[in-house]
């Protein structure tokens, strides 16, 4: 059964069922994320001492991260556009390399996270190391579950190119609403873990 | 003649929708894996019902240990086994067990599956005109993560240690110390359930919004969907910090974090081995951020159901309706800022409680206003009491007592007596027993038709009804007069070792005869709805004679709901109306003339 | 098809120069936070550079500058109940009876 506006804007909200589905989507995500900041003040303003990012953290790798969460959020874009376009290799190669930076980004995490085990650093530790594990741990799942839904229009998912263009070209764009919502996400854990 | 011009234009204008051949499905993806929400309803409400009969047999329990502390349970005892009633006798391990999974199982196994995902699942997209939910695969796995979170809560009693004993609140660090796995498995299952909510309020948001027929303005929307669309928005926004909550708490006990465990904790003696730092008071916050929009999501869809069966039983439109939207929109919205007067006897300043008992005051408003013109639509109306009737008319002054029970509880000079003592049990209990559920049961005889193509018996509904709202009574008006006489809540002896508490222990025993008594009420009903499934009288699309789309519907509909997208021309409420043949207009009748 | 193909051109240049903003912006912020500001301008500072990149990124590539009215909503309804999960347990832990 084909459901109505489910490829095609409803005329008076002017927006398809996925469109308002996905950002709805993403105001709960915003809501859970919001509860992990809150977390963070409390136990900040709770706590006797509260080190600065920079002491137990690794800014520069951090850095490089959020540069390359950035880069892939460009080419996430550029694969929507590529669609818009009608151009399925570019898209392909946009999709690809969106994949692959955020397979980047998460190596990255994995090589930070190595360190701190190895410096017995641990969620238990303290108050501090455990928002940071958490807070970015549950980023990295996103991040991963990102990569699993844009794997999935890169690969088998690419069959309803052929059936429905415009349909599929609005799906990427949803799957890109979550990924720049993943990297929105970062833009604001950055600072407030690494750098203040 | 132009009437019959007048509907072939509207046929013309709406094509047949393409129902795909329901013989081509198995029975595994027509009944079990299926993705029509009328079939998804029924599948959430036939389990809400379950787990509502199941945290009902677990206070029938309590309610024992509770009449005659100490005394072995009878037959139930000796099956209970040493670990939770040596002797027959409960543990007040175990007591603690019944009564946090007695919450946890009505509130979020229960009545939030039956009202939101049966009700709004089954009704919201007839009443709206749709041929299905927006997203109905997403529907599917909603149901399904509901049923694993249940499954999670239901073999938590099995766990070593026994289910979650901490009350449905959790607190830490209580909750950091109970027994590992009964624990651990209700953050699970929390996560399964809230998972499963946020997935349904995608689902009715985007179909409210964008599958309505044509026609169906938002001001034209039965109030039930208005109730409905609130709901999710409030399941969808508030849900997720209680997500995030159960994460941390899970992280508390499986990585050893102190997110809420405060520093120098000793539990028996010993000094706990974790970093501290954290706050106790951080859970109550993002749990009661949930919790409080939660009672609205327990309320809203029975002040749905209600309306829907006073319009229809009274023949005539709800009074307000106008302003009934703008109040269920306006409650939905003050529901996310008064949480914290689940906190007021936390230490808490006397600037942000003022705050919080400014909002609390404020939010009861809507609430009256609602349930005031409710009570207005009665005036003047020719009412047929019919069993819905009944339970929807019974639900007004029962929500009256629960809701005005609220307010001393809502002002912390008053809340510091009331707070934590059967009182606030009472309240609670009003608003959500004789409240809710007897507008969900008002809700099953109305629409049963429906989804059945059958009546239910109006003889055992009467007979199901009338010692139903004795019993309840019974068993909830003397939790206000003990709380008022400080007795505390969640005591295993029921207040029995407390000298405040004497005087009005006596009525241990008399509410335990009612909630009894409550579930030999129910009999009738249990038979009713499964005998009424095959031998209940027969009817049409419409033996109510109502006016709101789902009795434009074949009785059950069918995949797709209708022949032919309806189209919308007045308002849901319709009633009564002068020169009208049948003496009301259906929403989806083109003009007269 | 040819002005869509050209609208899609003039989105790229915008994407294009979002992106570098936002690099350097990244920049900006960790260079600002070696400057070791005390804790209230290092926080201010830190949260409206994160704020200007994050409406970058929701403008841009979410398309939220040209987006429907009944997305607003919604989201503006998200951030009202956001601020008040972030500064309401953070102001009942600040009045607290007896400090």
């Amino acid at each position: 059964m084909q459901l109505p506006y489910a490829a095609t804007a409803r005329p008076d909200t002017g927006v398809t069922n996925g469109k308002l589905g996905t950002w709805l989507f993403l105001a709960s995500e915003v809501m859970l994320f919001g509860a992990l900041f809150a977390t963070y003040i409390i136990l900040r303003v709770g706590a006797t001492h509260w080190p600065h990012g920079a002491e137990l953290l690794n800014v520069p790798l951090a850095t490089i991260n959020t540069a390359v969460l950035i880069t892939s959020s460009v080419t996430m874009v550029m694969a929507w556009a590529s669609c818009a376009q009608r151009s399925l290799g570019r898209f392909r190669l946009y999709m690809g390399l969106t994949i692959l930076l955020g397979a980047v980004f998460l190596v990255i995490k994995y090589f930070e996270y190595a360190a701190k085990i190895h410096h017995h650093l641990y969620p238990r530790t303290n108050t501090f190391l455990a928002i940071y594990f958490t807070l970015t741990g549950l980023h990295a799942f996103h991040v991963f579950g990102g990569m699993v839904l844009n794997a999935y229009f890169w690969g088998p998912g690419v069959r309803l190119w052929r059936e429905n263009p415009e349909w599929f070209t609005h799906r990427v764009e949803h799957a890109g609403l979550f990924w720049h919502f993943v990297d929105l996400v970062w833009i604001f854990l950055f600072p407030t873990l690494y750098l203040l | 003649m132009a009437e019959v011009r007048d509907r072939e234009v509207a046929a013309a204008r709406a094509p047949a929708l393409h129902v795909p051949h329901e013989e081509a499905l198995g029975f595994w993806r027509k009944y079990v894996f299926s993705t029509d929400h009328k079939v998804i309803g029924i599948q959430y409400a036939v389990t809400g019902l379950l787990f509502l009969l199941f945290g009902f047999s677990l206070m029938m329990l309590m309610r024992w240990q509770l009449a005659y502390p100490e005394q072995p349970l009878p037959w139930i005892g000796r099956l209970l086994g040493d670990s939770r009633a040596p002797g027959g006798v409960m543990l007040p391990e175990f007591y603690n067990q019944l009564g946090a999974m007695h919450g946890t199982i009505m509130v979020f196994l229960g009545v939030v599956p039956l009202a939101v995902g049966g009700f709004g699942n089954f009704v919201l997209p007839l009443q709206i005109g749709a041929p299905d939910m927006a997203f109905p695969k997403v529907n599917m796995a909603s149901y399904w993560c509901y049923f694993l979170g249940g499954v999670t809560m239901f073999v938590s009693f099995f766990a070593p240690g026994g289910a979650a004993q901490a009350g449905w609140t959790s607190y830490p660090p209580l909750a950091a110390i109970t027994p590992f796995w009964g624990q651990v498995l209700w953050l699970v299952g929390m996560v399964f359930l809230i998972t499963s909510s946020l997935l349904g309020s995608i689902n009715f948001i985007t179909t409210t919004i964008q599958l309505r027929a044509e026609g169906m303005t938002f001001f034209r929307l039965p109030f039930f969907v208005w109730a409905q669309f609130v709901t999710a928005f409030l399941l969808l926004l508030a849900f997720p910090p209680l997500e995030a909550a159960a994460v941390l708490q899970l992280m508390d006990r499986i990585a050893g974090t102190s997110f809420f465990m405060p520093s120098g904790l000793v539990v028996s003696g010993q000094p706990l081995e974790i970093s501290g730092g954290g706050s106790p008071l951080l859970w109550q916050h993002l749990f009661w951020f949930l919790a409080h929009p939660e009672v609205y999501v327990l309320i809203l869809p029975a002040m749905g159901i209600v309306a829907e069966v006073i319009a229809n039983n009274t023949r005539k439109p709800l009074w307000g309706y106008r302003t009934m939207v703008y109040s269920v929109v306006f409650l939905g919205f003050m529901s996310f800022i008064v949480w914290a007067h689940h906190m007021f006897l936390t230490g808490m300043g006397t600037t942000i409680a003022g705050f919080f008992q400014t909002t609390t005051m404020i939010i009861s408003v809507p609430s009256v206003i609602i349930l005031t013109a409710l009570f207005l639509s009665l005036w003047g109306g020719s009412i047929r009491f019919t069993t819905p009737m009944l339970f929807a008319l019974a639900f007004l002054p029962m929500f009256g007592i629960g809701g005005l029970t609220g307010l001393p509880l809502g002002l912390s000079a008053t809340d510091i007596h009331l707070h934590d003592t059967y009182y606030v049990i009472g309240h609670f209990h009003y608003v959500v027993a004789p409240g809710t559920i007897f507008a969900l049961f008002a809700g099953i005889y109305h629409w049963f038709p429906k989804a059945t193509g059958r009546k239910m018996s109006e003889f055992l509904g009467k007979l199901h009804f009338w010692p139903s709202l004795v019993f309840m009574n019974m068993v909830f008006f003397p939790m206000l007069i003990q709380g008022l006489a400080g007795v505390s809540r969640r005591l295993y002896d029921g207040g029995a070792m407390y000298t405040h508490a004497q005087e009005v222990l006596y009525w241990n025993k008399i509410m335990s005869f009612g909630a009894w008594g409550l579930a030999v009420a129910q009999l009738p009903f249990v038979v009713n709805f499964f005998r009424s499934i095959r031998g209940g009288e027969p009817v049409s699309r419409n033996p109510w004679e109502a006016t709101t789309l789902e009795w434009a519907a074949p009785s059950p509909p069918p995949h797709g709901n209708f022949e032919r997208p309806p189209v919308v021309y007045r308002g849901p409420y319709e009633y009564s109306v002068p020169g009208s043949a049948a003496g009301y207009l259906p929403q989806h009748v083109a003009a007269e003339h | 098809m040819d002005e869509h193909a050209l609208d899609i051109k003039k989105h790229v240049r915008i994407y294009i120069t979002v992106f570098v903003a936002l690099l350097a912006l990244t920049l900006i912020t960790v260079a600002v936070s070696y400057l070791h500001l005390p804790k209230v301008p290092a926080i201010a500072l830190a949260l409206l550079i994160a704020t200007v990149k994050g409406s970058l990124v929701a403008c841009y590539f979410m398309h939220l500058i040209s987006e429907r009215k009944l997305i607003f909503i919604v989201l503006i309804f998200t951030g009202i109940f956001f601020t008040g999960l972030l500064l309401l347990p953070y102001f009942t832990e600040m009045d607290v009876v007896g400090r």
